[in-house]
């Protein structure tokens, strides 16, 4: 009988993760470290109440750029599709940060806002939500 | 061994050629010569105990086979002859082959493999000559399927590199990642995946809509295929119960380790059906049944019956089947209105439902279809009539584990994104679902490292940085003619040349391509 790698339990970011049952150490590196990507970082941002846009946006970012650089530069270009994107003031509007409330400095860096690598944003623009009443 | 008769009656026919094939090692441990039977922590006491689903031996099997493609075979000839592509009920419905040749005929020879390797693994002869056999199915279903859509590819564009497209393109990595996920699993975690949960559980929500589907529109070397498939069907269902049955009566320690299991694959199963709900309610010009009936059909009622009749082994029915059953209102839906918007990148034509579609859809979803999804065709109509096509020209989110884009909704909000995510080893990965979550901590060393193909493009894995050289370049399909809206498209200018509705286009080849003499 092979050396079996598993299952242990340990805690983390509080949840009980288990580990894989294989017949050899199986350990992977994770293929999507920051280090993959030639010095940008991933984020993802969605406008909650418009799924006009199926998904969040995954956008591949500089770390150092501005939190306002990345409204001007990635997301509004990204909605720009939708009839209600001329009137989102984005910057003015409320944000959670991977699941917290959180307020944002427009003139400070992605990293000083602490949004690492994929991290997710959902901003909600009171007053606009969605085409159709139903959040399109 | 003595033989009284000269001509075997087929019990001990079957014997000889299966079960005796077999031998008890002697100078061999047993664990060494299967040395992946057990890391798995299913208890087998005696493998005796195995019921042959069908008492099937290799020289019948041949026999029947052969006659079978003889038969097939003919029929793809007359089709070809024929120009029977000529006689669909519209062009559109050739992108429901698009995504069966790219999405599902590479499966099939991926579950050959599978099957060729487990057939290796159990010490239970029995065991061994099923997977052996499915293997070769699995192959020949792989082929048939490819020659039985091959007529196609001559007039219809996006059918020209399937295989190759299947290990590249964005969304085909959800039937690929599903079954490599079930490959590089253990020898009975991969029949539970896909003998049990997929083959005899989920299987008639891909087979019969495609099948049917081809049926009701007309394509003849399909439905054939799918006739031709159907006895060999039959004997992949009846082994995944026998899989499922005999594991748990063995010893009652398998039962949660089957369970988990039946969970997870329940759910990767939905996950990747996700694809078909779309093409049996918008891809079908003409339709077979909805989506939500075909689930309440299929899984509802039939797989609510499987449910019952386990549950004297301790099995219940999987853990969030009540998200599957609600998201039957939804799911096409969404699904569709997602690749309308990245049709840019696929092998395949999107369009709007017609009118009537529109109604008919009203009729089969009364309580989503006019209130959720109507006005946003009516919307996306207006812009394509204004000059607006939409293409939503950012890459979405993916689950870390189904691979799908994070596009499904809440159970009873189907206005909330369902969103999850967690942080595991100092790195944050995201998932559509509460389920995909549970089958990511339940293993995260194999999802750590699943290849995302939008996280692909970015780290510059993809040929290039930007989507049109991502999707000319590295996926082989060509812009212009693979993808994008269907009207207008070579596709629908060449349909409307058959039809008699429209001058040939240039480039065409006047031989291949004639008007119906009717």
């Amino acid at each position: 009988m092979p050396e079996r790698a598993g299952p242990v339990t340990h805690k983390n970011n509080k949840v009980m993760i288990m580990s894989v049952n294989a017949l050899y150490d199986y350990k992977f590196e994770p293929r999507d470290k920051v280090e993959n990507f030639n010095g940008m970082q991933l984020v993802y941002v969605q406008w909650a109440g418009h799924l006009m846009f199926c998904a969040p946006f995954a956008l591949l970012v500089e770390p150092d750029m501005s939190f306002r650089a990345l409204i001007e530069d990635a997301l509004k270009p990204a909605v720009a599709a939708h009839p209600q994107s001329v009137k989102a003031d984005f910057l003015a509007a409320q944000w959670e940060l991977n699941g917290e409330s959180f307020t944002p400095n427009a003139d400070a860096s992605l990293v000083d806002n602490g949004i690492d690598h994929k991290s997710m944003l959902v901003v909600t623009t009171p007053g606009l939500d969605g085409m159709f009443n139903t959040g399109y | 061994m003595a033989v009284k008769n000269k001509k075997l009656n087929l019990k001990d026919k079957y014997q000889y050629l299966t079960r005796d094939m077999a031998w008890e090692p002697t100078y061999q441990k047993k664990e060494d010569i299967y040395p992946d039977e057990s890391f798995e922590g299913i208890k087998i006491l005696d493998w005796s105990q195995w019921e042959d689903p069908f008492r099937l031996t290799m020289d019948a099997y041949w026999k029947y086979q052969a006659e079978k493609e003889k038969k097939l075979y003919a029929i793809f000839d007359a089709f070809a002859q024929n120009n029977g592509h000529q006689n669909i009920t519209d062009a559109r419905y050739v992108n429901a082959l698009k995504l069966f040749l790219t999405g599902v005929s590479p499966l099939e020879h991926a579950a050959f493999q599978g099957y060729s390797k487990v057939g290796r693994q159990f010490s239970g002869a029995g065991a061994r000559v099923a997977c052996q056999m499915q293997a070769i199915d699995e192959l020949r279903h792989s082929q048939t399927q490819q020659h039985a859509m091959s007529h196609y590819n001559k007039h219809f564009n996006g059918l020209h590199d399937a295989a190759y497209m299947h290990d590249r393109v964005w969304f085909l990595s959800v039937p690929k990642s599903f079954f490599d996920d079930a490959r590089s699993a253990g020898p009975f975690e991969f029949l539970t995946a896909i003998s049990f949960s997929f083959e005899y559980v989920l299987t008639n929500l891909l087979f019969v809509p495609f099948m049917s589907g081809a049926a009701y529109n007309n394509d003849m070397a399909t439905v054939t295929f799918g006739f031709s498939a159907q006895s060999d069907e039959a004997r992949h269902m009846t082994l995944g119960l026998e899989v499922i049955k005999f594991i748990l009566e063995q010893h009652e320690d398998n039962v949660p380790i089957v369970q988990k299991w039946i969970d997870k694959w329940f759910w990767r199963g939905f996950r990747l059906l996700s694809l078909v709900s779309m093409m049996m309610d918008y891809m079908l010009p003409k339709k077979v049944m909805s989506w939500a009936e075909a689930w309440e059909v299929y899984y509802e009622q039939n797989g609510g019956a499987l449910f019952k009749d386990l549950e004297r082994y301790g099995i219940r029915p999987p853990k969030y089947e009540d998200v599957a059953n609600e998201a039957k209102h939804h799911l096409s839906h969404q699904l569709w209105t997602t690749f309308y918007q990245y049709s840019h990148a696929t092998n395949f034509h999107t369009w709007i439902p017609t009118e009537e579609e529109m109604d008919w859809m009203s009729e089969k979803y009364p309580d989503t279809f006019d209130k959720y999804y109507r006005p946003r065709y009516e919307f996306l109509a207006k812009e394509h009539a204004e000059g607006r096509r939409y293409y939503n020209n950012t890459l979405p989110q993916l689950c870390q584990v189904c691979q799908v884009p994070t596009l499904f909704t809440e159970k009873g909000d189907a206005t909330k994104l369902s969103h999850r995510q967690i942080e595991h080893e100092g790195e944050r990965y995201h998932f559509c679902s509460e389920a995909c979550c549970d089958i990511f901590k339940d293993e995260p060393e194999k999802y750590v490292q699943a290849w995302l193909p939008v996280h692909q493009i970015y780290q510059g894995n993809c040929g290039g940085a930007d989507v049109e050289t991502v999707v000319q370049k590295y996926y082989h399909i060509n812009i212009g003619e693979d993808n994008f809206e269907y009207v207008g498209s070579p596709d629908h200018k060449r349909w409307q040349f058959i039809k008699g509705m429209a001058p040939q286009q240039k480039g065409d080849d006047e031989a291949a391509e004639k008007p119906n003499a009717a």
